[in-house]
């Protein structure tokens, strides 16, 4: 075995070292680290400042690690002296190690700029834990901080600050922030969203002295300027640490020099990261650190052939509300052209550099969600040819409904119903098809999931000689009215039953569209005061399960809010045994369901859950997704999981237009994916968000911002306004991401939670009146609405065949 | 051709169905209000149960894709397909349904 000793115990010198290890074993290993703290993610450390994370969040490699690979792990010794003839390191406790191999990685020292008064008290470098626990220490409501320099770091700490309540002023040397990854119309797009979160920015000053007697109190530019400061942190750059590479003898000139596989100047000594210089190049961000360090095991190892040929330098702003992206060059040169795009009232700016048809450069500020793409087609050196005119938007999507001709006449254009664009055209002409209702009757094309609605209009519209577009959306032909009307007509003529609505305002017979309609509007209407009519329910909603492909159903158990107990999963279990259950399966619902159960074993299935129906079979409340919020997580802010369980609880048991899916997260990560719910409340510090209208489904759409409110009881009263107005006036059979959509979320806004306090009052009293008139429709086991409901007739007599 | 006592009429709610397994086949007898009927309780698309279905008038609607098959002769009317599930006479003595019932629906087809 060789010695291996690595000088650095930073994320570079870890992160080699783990590459080390997973080639063949080699070597005995010692590292060397000045701090004390085991290895951490330098990179997070504003997120410790800013309070997102504790310092134990951030530990990459814990002791123990060090141990169980049994490497040597030297704390809190600084490496002195590097004697490349008899090949030993000495520390600065006197301790001598041998070496065969020697690896440096001793980063970055913060650069301090010529300011005169850096002793006094309460003035910081920003580099490490030491360094961030002490500006905690200082960090307080209403102390007036001044980070010196305006790059990355600096903004990164100046948010931090803020956010533990400081008055903070950036101070730059150069007239735009981000000089390095930004061009100056970005830097001034950066610096107006940085003053709108609060920030004071001061660029062009020269800061010339510290002022103040033993503590810090001021800071003087060179033009006389002065500006008061409790608190003083000094980010302004980094300089390769590479005083060991000197002592060591190899090559160095900002960095220790190294070529494309690692090596120095010296065969036996390698180094990587922040102290390294590639190419001319010195790298500050973490990516091309942690590629160094995968060529460079290889090279120590023995298996040299890997390359590190350099990288595009890109860095993302990590800071709360800031959206900033910079990749490659930045400024454009006479053989480049420059794409942009700005919008200085949305504060958004966006810069492509393009070099014969590919990207060289980006930066944006303000939105950076297309960071993704541009990253990929620098990676790829993509040619942008054909996508010249979407470089700055989404590229559009094809739209089969532009262009039927396209479509060959054996394709299916509905997959739900299996029917192709030759059985469309067929019908059509045979049976002089006019109107989509027709072809959905004839052909039961666009009569499942509706998603090929479009193209069935289109090829109508091409098709049919005298193609009628439906003006009055009615809901079927037993009955001539819009929903709105039929409302009315029931409100207004006390009408209580589907079979009265039937008689009096339509055929008298109805069918599989209008019946299950009806049988919603009497309900909401009569705010579960009607007479119900099961016969005019869907299977689902006559034995409350869903019916399967194969006539089987499909029981959910309601988990409010996702949170069960082993009593509960070990009945689930037993029932799921004792009746053979098919499959038990965890839904998309944080719910769990029983699949292929016989209608028969329904009302016993459920007085052995001994669970409340989840209503996953109906138009009703589905559940409430949650994530575990403040109870557990330690990102959670507020409490998601009895904030959703509440909400469950009010509203479970009701019937909606549609079905209904809510959310409750308990922080802006949104783990519960609420934004994409029917109904979610986003937990933030100190308040929620309700947003309603998010889709999932045969398309995705966010949810709609309704409204930010202080108070748990505030937001579910939002939710409940929302619920009982969706039910009031969507119509059936219509989500409420149609629903939104189709009347505004301003609209929505004025009649819900900003209506007249009588008007929201009289909502929630008719919601009230629903609740407390509903049940759980499970109960029905004890008390079938008619003997037969859940059972198969045995015949009086056999049968002989 | 038997005549078979099945159920007390009462079992079968109004403008509902029911399904009666009868040897290896299952049908399903519907009260129409005036009267009642009986079809083979699978749907020819894909075999869904009948007896499920919302009754419109003298036709069902199968509960998995929306196929309409008339009550009394059998036919499907929706899509426009050629197929037909069996139907059996019924009638009510003293309160109780009896089905003539002989064949399986796929001799009967044939």
């Amino acid at each position: 075995m060789e010695e291996l000793v690595i000088v650095g115990n930073g994320m570079a010198g870890v992160a080699c070292l783990e590459q080390i290890l997973s080639h063949a074993p080699k070597f005995n290993i010692t590292v060397f680290g000045d701090e004390t703290h085991a290895n951490y993610n330098r990179i997070l450390l504003s997120s410790v400042l800013a309070g997102e994370r504790s310092a134990d969040d951030i530990t990459i490699n814990s002791i123990d690690w060090y141990q169980r690979n049994n490497i040597g792990l030297r704390l809190g010794v600084r490496v002195s002296d590097i004697d490349p003839v008899e090949r030993i390191v000495r520390g600065d406790d006197r301790s001598i190690t041998q070496y065969d191999k020697l690896l440096l990685a001793t980063g970055s020292n913060p650069f301090l700029p010529p300011i005169s008064g850096l002793d006094k008290e309460n003035v910081y470098t920003f580099r490490n834990l030491d360094d961030t626990r002490a500006i905690l220490q200082a960090a307080a409501p209403g102390v007036k901080a001044v980070v010196i320099g305006g790059g990355l770091l600096g903004l990164e700490a100046a948010r931090g600050l803020q956010a533990r309540g400081c008055e903070v002023t950036v101070v730059h040397l150069l007239e735009t922030l981000m000089n390095l990854q930004l061009d100056m119309t970005g830097g001034s797009y950066l610096q107006q969203k940085m003053e709108h979160l609060g920030v004071r920015v001061l660029t062009s000053r020269v800061t010339q002295r510290l002022l103040g007697n033993g503590k810090v109190e001021g800071l003087e530019f060179a033009n006389g300027e002065l500006l008061e400061a409790d608190l003083v942190v000094i980010a302004a750059g980094i300089r390769p640490n590479a005083e060991l590479g000197r002592k060591a003898g190899v090559t160095v000139n900002r960095g220790i020099v190294v070529n494309d596989h690692m090596e120095t100047s010296d065969p036996r000594v390698f180094a990587v990261g922040e102290c390294v210089e590639h190419r001319g190049q010195v790298y500050g961000l973490v990516a091309p650190l942690l590629e160094q360090g995968k060529v460079l095991a290889a090279t120590i190892t023995g298996n040299k052939g890997p390359k590190f040929e350099g990288w595009k330098p890109a860095a993302k702003l990590k800071v709360m509300g800031v959206d900033v992206f910079s990749a490659g060059e930045v400024e454009e040169t006479p053989d480049t052209n420059a794409v942009r795009y700005e919008d200085p009232a949305l504060g958004v700016y966006k810069k492509l550099i393009i070099r014969e048809n590919r990207l060289t450069g980006v930066v944006l500020v303000g939105d950076a969600s297309d960071s993704g793409r541009y990253v990929e087609w620098l990676r790829t050196n993509a040619d942008l040819l054909v996508r010249r005119k979407s470089l700055l938007f989404p590229e559009p999507v094809p739209d089969h409904g532009q262009s039927v001709a396209e479509i060959p006449d054996g394709e299916t254009v509905c997959g739900c119903m299996g029917v192709t664009k030759g059985t469309i055209i067929n019908a059509i002409h045979e049976k002089g098809i006019r109107t989509l209702a027709q072809l959905k009757e004839c052909t039961r094309a666009s009569a499942g999931c509706g998603s090929c609605t479009n193209t069935c209009q289109q090829l109508l519209k091409a098709v049919a000689p005298e193609f009628e577009e439906e003006t009055k959306k009615v809901l079927c032909g037993c009955l001539p009215f819009t929903q709105e009307n039929l409302r009315e007509i029931i409100h207004t003529q006390k009408l209580k039953s589907v079979q009265d609505v039937l008689d009096i305002y339509g055929n008298g017979v109805g069918c599989e569209i209008c019946k299950p309609a009806l049988s919603y509007l009497v309900d909401v209407v009569w705010c579960g005061e009607h007479a119900e009519d099961r016969s005019a329910r869907f299977i689902n909603d006559r034995v409350h399960a869903n019916i399967q492909r194969d006539g089987t159903f499909s029981v959910v158990p309601r988990m409010r809010g996702g949170v069960t107990s082993p009593a509960e999963l070990r009945r689930i279990a037993d029932v799921a045994e004792k009746y053979k259950v098919k499959m038990v399966k965890v839904t998309g619902s944080q719910r769990i369901d029983l699949l292929g159960v016989n209608k028969a074993d329904l009302p016993a299935i459920w007085a052995e859950l001994g669970m409340p129906s989840g209503q996953a079979y109906t138009k009703g409340v589905r559940m409430v997704k949650t994530c575990v919020g403040t109870e557990f997580c330690r990102f959670g802010v507020q409490d998601a999981v009895h904030t959703g369980i509440e909400l469950e609880r009010r509203l479970e048991n009701l019937y909606t237009p549609h079905k209904t899916k809510m959310g409750v997260t308990g922080c802006p990560r949104n783990c519960a994916e609420v934004t994409v719910k029917d109904i979610g409340l986003v937990g933030q510090e100190g308040s929620w968000q309700v947003v309603v209208g998010g889709a999932a489904g045969k398309h995705v759409r966010k949810a709609d911002l309704l409204i930010t409110v202080e108070t748990t009881e505030d937001a579910l009263n939002a939710a409940m306004l929302f619920f009982q107005y969706y039910r009031e006036n969507a119509n059936y059979l219509e989500r409420t991401y149609d629903f939104v959509e189709r009347l505004g979320i301003e609209k929505v806004r004025k009649e819900t939670v900003y209506a007249a306090e009588k008007q929201k009052k009289a909502l929630l009293r008719r919601l009230q009146k629903s609740k407390a008139l509903s049940r759980d429709a499970w109960l029905e086991r004890t008390r079938p609405v008619h003997p037969t409901q859940f059972v198969q007739i045995q015949p009086m007599e056999a049968y002989i065949q | 051709m038997s005549w078979i006592r099945i159920t007390n009429a009462e079992n079968i709610p109004l403008r509902e169905g029911r399904s009666v397994r009868l040897g290896d086949d299952e049908i399903a007898i519907f009260n129409l209000g005036d009267r009642y009927v009986a079809v083979d309780n699978s749907c020819p698309h894909r075999g869904g149960p009948l007896c499920d279905g919302i009754v419109s008038g003298d036709t069902v609607v199968c509960p998995l894709h929306g196929w309409k098959i008339s009550l009394e002769t059998g036919a499907v009317l929706k899509p426009d397909v050629c197929v037909k599930v069996g139907t059996y006479p019924v009638t009510v003595e003293d309160g109780i349904i009896r089905v003539q019932y002989s064949k399986k629906k796929e001799e009967k087809a044939a």
